[in-house]
């Protein structure tokens, strides 16, 4: 039933945020330290387990699916709850402090990832709608 | 006639919700489609079309939360806010190789700790250009280019002004909200198209909102990895900035 995949999510939504928070009180931070990441290597074990028994139906599966699919619209709402009128309000500090903040750690991306090992290998083109892009720009760059 | 419209929509606020980002989804979409003929990805349209409606929002309510403190799309509130945020965001993990996340694990680790402190002494030193020399003053705006949790946490805690406490808010705020356009812009140049480069970014700039909404924009597959370790950044930002990092700042200033 779509209604276990949905409950398993909540499941290890609330038990990996629990942990979380039982962490941030034992260094005395009243933070939550990382709750979410707990709860997602919680889904990744306790599916592959469910999986490899044969134990996780494609109704099931539909339940987690959906709401992996709703991310977007979900992120695109968030967008639109964002303060962005308190950002730009904040004056020339707040810009510039979040500005040189952003702009230091995208630039050590390529630093810390080093050389592309076999593990930092880029993912397959989507097969979906972003396939068409991607090999327009492909071209682009031979002819160049 | 007008009124029973906008109370029911008002009622049922979270459906609206529904319907409103799936035109603006939909909108997002053609226009990538047709005006940057995919250049631009659809859901980097949508977020900043989300952008723009919530300082719409923003500067004709006067209110902290958007487009949805306009009566009419309070539903995005809840929509976009973080119990269903992290629901979603979970559920991004479902069919990542475990692997994957193990080999990149380290580095992710050292992003973390270099993520906050890159970002804190970015804002220390801004703080310090525009002439704070108070040790608290320059902890907490350097605690807000962390992120914006980070910041009056950090403030509050070390009793800093709510001026100054506000500005700190304001500078994760400006960080979040360059993270979601900046990184699909820079994707690219930044090597940012695989799990182990989406660990350590997560982990750099952790700024939970950002990170996801950028990666969205960029490629969603990389959600789930970059998601992963900025998800601890916040927590250790909060553990960092009022105690370590401001002994650092006291001791130099």
């Amino acid at each position: 039933m779509v209604i276990y995949g949905v409950a398993l999510l909540a499941g290890c939504m609330l038990v990996g945020l629990i942990i979380g928070d039982v962490l941030g009180q034992l260094l005395g931070i009243s933070a939550n330290l990382g709750g979410v990441g707990i709860a997602m290597l919680l889904l990744i074990f306790v599916t592959g387990y469910l999986k490899d028994r044969g134990k996780l139906p494609e109704a099931t599966e539909s339940g987690i699916n959906f709401w992996n699919a709703m991310y977007i619209p979900i992120v695109v709402a968030m967008a639109a709850s964002q303060n962005v009128a308190a950002a730009f309000s904040g004056g020339m500090v707040a810009i510039v402090a979040g500005v040189l903040a952003v702009a230091l750690g995208l630039a050590l991306v390529p630093v810390l990832t080093g050389k592309k090992g076999e593990d930092a290998q880029p993912l397959d083109p989507p097969a979906s709608a972003a396939m068409p892009p991607s090999r327009a720009t492909t071209s682009d760059r031979s002819a160049r | 006639m007008n009124d029973s419209i906008v109370s029911l929509v008002d009622k049922y606020h979270l459906i609206a919700a529904f319907a409103v980002v799936g035109l603006t989804m939909y909108v997002a979409y053609w226009l990538s489609r047709h005006l940057t003929a995919g250049r631009l990805h659809g859901s980097a349209i949508a977020i900043i079309i989300g952008l723009v409606l919530a300082y719409v929002g923003g500067v004709s309510t006067g209110g902290s939360k958007g487009l949805s403190d306009v009566t009419l799309f309070s539903g995005l509130g809840l929509m976009g806010g973080g119990m269903l945020r992290d629901l979603a965001i979970i559920a991004t993990a479902y069919g990542v190789r475990f692997q994957e996340i193990k080999k990149a694990g380290l580095r992710g680790v050292i992003a973390l700790f270099l993520g906050v402190l890159v970002s804190f002494v970015a804002g220390a030193v801004v703080a310090v250009g525009f002439g704070y020399t108070d040790p608290v003053d320059i902890t907490t705006i350097a605690a807000g280019a962390v992120t914006y949790i980070v910041g009056p946490v950090t403030g509050a805690t070390l009793g800093a002004s709510s001026e100054v406490i506000a500005l700190s808010i304001a500078a994760g705020l400006v960080k979040s909200i360059l993270t979601m356009i900046a990184t699909p812009a820079t994707a690219r140049l930044i090597g940012l198209d695989n799990p182990r480069s989406a660990m350590i970014f997560g982990g750099l700039i952790g700024t939970t909102s950002g990170v996801a909404a950028g990666l969205a924009a960029t490629d969603a597959r990389l959600v789930p990895y970059g998601a992963m370790t900025a998800t601890f950044y916040t927590g250790l930002g909060i553990l960092l900035a009022p105690t370590v990092l401001f002994l650092a700042v006291r001791a130099l200033f």
